[in-house]
């Protein structure tokens, strides 16, 4: 086997499992930072030895094996007293039942963790970000529109708080669950996002991060089913998942959701989604992610019938930006009032966002681009779209970016 | 594990102790809470303190003995005691420390304690 097979392989590994192995490792060393570098040892190893002796029949047993030696080393090292290694029957059963009746994932308990409100509650979701997916903290950092090692420091700060201030690595009840739900939900949300603005070709190893945010999404649900937001969440990410097929055209470039072809969409996935925001709103508890799930499920009515009422679409961008600080639900409201108003009116709700959070966020820039295109402010338009194409790395965006001031709005 | 509570009082709190009208009340309230402490076999150590008027803060500069009449800082909240407990983890000592009086009206602060180095 060449070592190109064995990084591959070891790649495809880390990419699907890091979470679900690392979440095992921290079970017994009750030490985010020390399991992170034992899976960093453990992958090293791996791509040292596989090549030589072949990829193992189960790459994430033989890793957890590794990673959990590295970590046992270091503990004796540093005279700690060992608890005893659990058999590896164990080990395998926790890797293969997905749904124990206790705990369903290893993965969601040590998010529910990191949730924990000790925790500097910007880190949350960044930290979660990183144990359960293995992001790094300069894209990390990218996210969240913060330097790369001002994050870095952050995250190594709550790794040492967690560890040293003796936060409980069991999550006791579901009292608890849902104090701490809004994070972990935030957290799945941001991962999802994070795999949508994925540069095509660029993450094609392993699972895409979105299918991923999926499934965390499904487990909170099954774990919490008295829980709407979890729900609301679900079915806003079925409904972007459902249009996954018709976002690139078949040049790779970029297709606004308005000109998607729609026999490209997923019926299935579609109709899960709209059943699940019927679960949700039955409770009567609404909340955001309810709320930008309703908005999906309308966009996608209009484009596929066509007869929905703009003002029901603006309502529901007024009741978002009251319920989400997010950055992005109030520059989608500024392009919904642009749509369905005017130009100006638009442009005029993009200027109610303070200038400061929006500096180095993509998305507001295009909407400013094409907003001022549309009100024939063209020079500015051409500044903004400059700022637009500059945030991103996606070619197929800056290619449609382009293509938009050279054509007559 | 073991944790230091920390308990703060805002100056007026510290007042109480010497009104007669209130004296009774606030020393019932803490006696019953260290009370609960002991019984639950938790208590490592602890002690309440003067008011902040009687500390004295002593500084080394440069060889030069500095000593100052008041606390080390001059704020609104003034350590009034401390508590070490033994717990299982973070949110035990959390519970506890909102069961305490200075909760209600000032904070409290807690922080694990450094274990003893291996000998």
């Amino acid at each position: 086997m060449s070592k190109g097979d064995a990084r591959t392989a070891g790649e495809a590994a880390a990419r699907s499992s890091y979470g679900r192995l690392l979440s095992l490792i921290v079970r017994s060393t009750r030490d985010i930072a020390a399991a992170e570098d034992a899976l960093a040892d453990a992958f090293a190893e791996a791509l040292r030895v596989w090549p030589e002796r072949g990829v193992p029949d189960s790459p994430e047993a033989w890793l957890l094996t590794t990673a959990r030696r590295a970590a046992g080393h270091v503990r004796r090292h540093q005279g700690v007293r060992e608890a005893a290694a659990p058999a590896l029957e164990q080990v395998y059963d926790a890797m293969q039942s997905r749904t124990p009746k206790d705990f369903p994932d290893e993965r969601l308990k040590l998010m529910f963790v990191c949730a924990h409100p000790a925790i500097d509650e910007t880190v949350r979701t960044p930290l979660m970000l990183q144990t359960i997916l293995g992001l790094d903290a300069a894209r990390i950092a990218r996210a969240f529109l913060v330097e790369a090692p001002a994050m870095s420091q952050r995250l190594v700060r709550a790794k040492t708080k967690i560890r040293d201030a003796g936060v409980a690595f069991e999550v006791p009840d579901t009292s608890v669950l849902e104090e701490r739900l809004e994070d972990v939900l935030a957290a799945i949300y941001a991962a999802y996002t994070l795999g949508w603005d994925d540069v095509p070709g660029e993450a094609a190893v392993g699972e895409p991060l979105t299918q991923e945010a999926v499934f965390l999404a499904r487990l909170v649900v099954m774990l919490l089913p008295q829980a709407p937001e979890a729900k609301g969440l679900l079915a806003l990410m079925l409904a972007s998942e459902a249009r996954m097929a018709a976002r690139r055209g078949p040049g790779g470039d970029y297709v606004p959701l308005k000109e998607q072809d729609v026999r490209l969409w997923n019926g299935a996935l579609m109709a899960e989604s709209e059943a699940c925001l019927r679960a949700a709103a039955a409770f009567g508890r609404p909340g955001r992610f309810q709320t930008e799930a309703a908005i999906q499920s309308l966009h996608n009515q209009s484009v596929m019938v066509g007869d929905v009422p703009p003002s029901v679409l603006l309502m529901l961008y007024d009741v978002l930006v009251r319920q989400s600080p997010a950055i992005g639900a109030a520059v989608a409201r500024a392009v919904a009032y642009g749509e369905h108003r005017s130009a100006e009116e638009g442009l005029a709700t993009l200027d109610e966002i303070p200038a400061a959070r929006v500096e180095r966020y993509q998305p507001y820039w295009a909407a400013r681009f094409h907003l001022l295109q549309s009100a024939g402010q063209l020079k500015e338009a051409a500044e903004a779209q400059a700022k637009a194409i500059s945030l991103t790395q996606d070619p197929a965006l800056v290619a449609f970016l382009t293509a938009r001031l050279n054509r007559p709005a | 594990m073991q944790y230091m509570l920390i308990f703060t009082e805002p100056t007026e709190v510290f007042a109480r102790r010497e009104n007669p009208a209130e004296a009774p009340a606030y020393w019932g309230a803490w006696t019953s809470y260290m009370g609960a402490i002991a019984k639950a076999g938790i208590m490592v150590n602890g002690d309440g303190l003067h008011p902040p008027h009687t500390a004295t803060t002593v500084r080394v500069r440069n060889g030069k003995r500095e000593v100052q009449d008041g606390p080390y800082a001059d704020v609104k909240e003034q350590l009034g005691g401390y508590v070490v407990i033994e717990v299982a983890g973070l949110d035990a000592a959390l519970d506890w420390a909102a069961k305490s009086p200075s909760a209600e009206y000032g904070s409290v602060e807690v922080r694990p304690v450094l274990p003893q180095p291996a000998r």
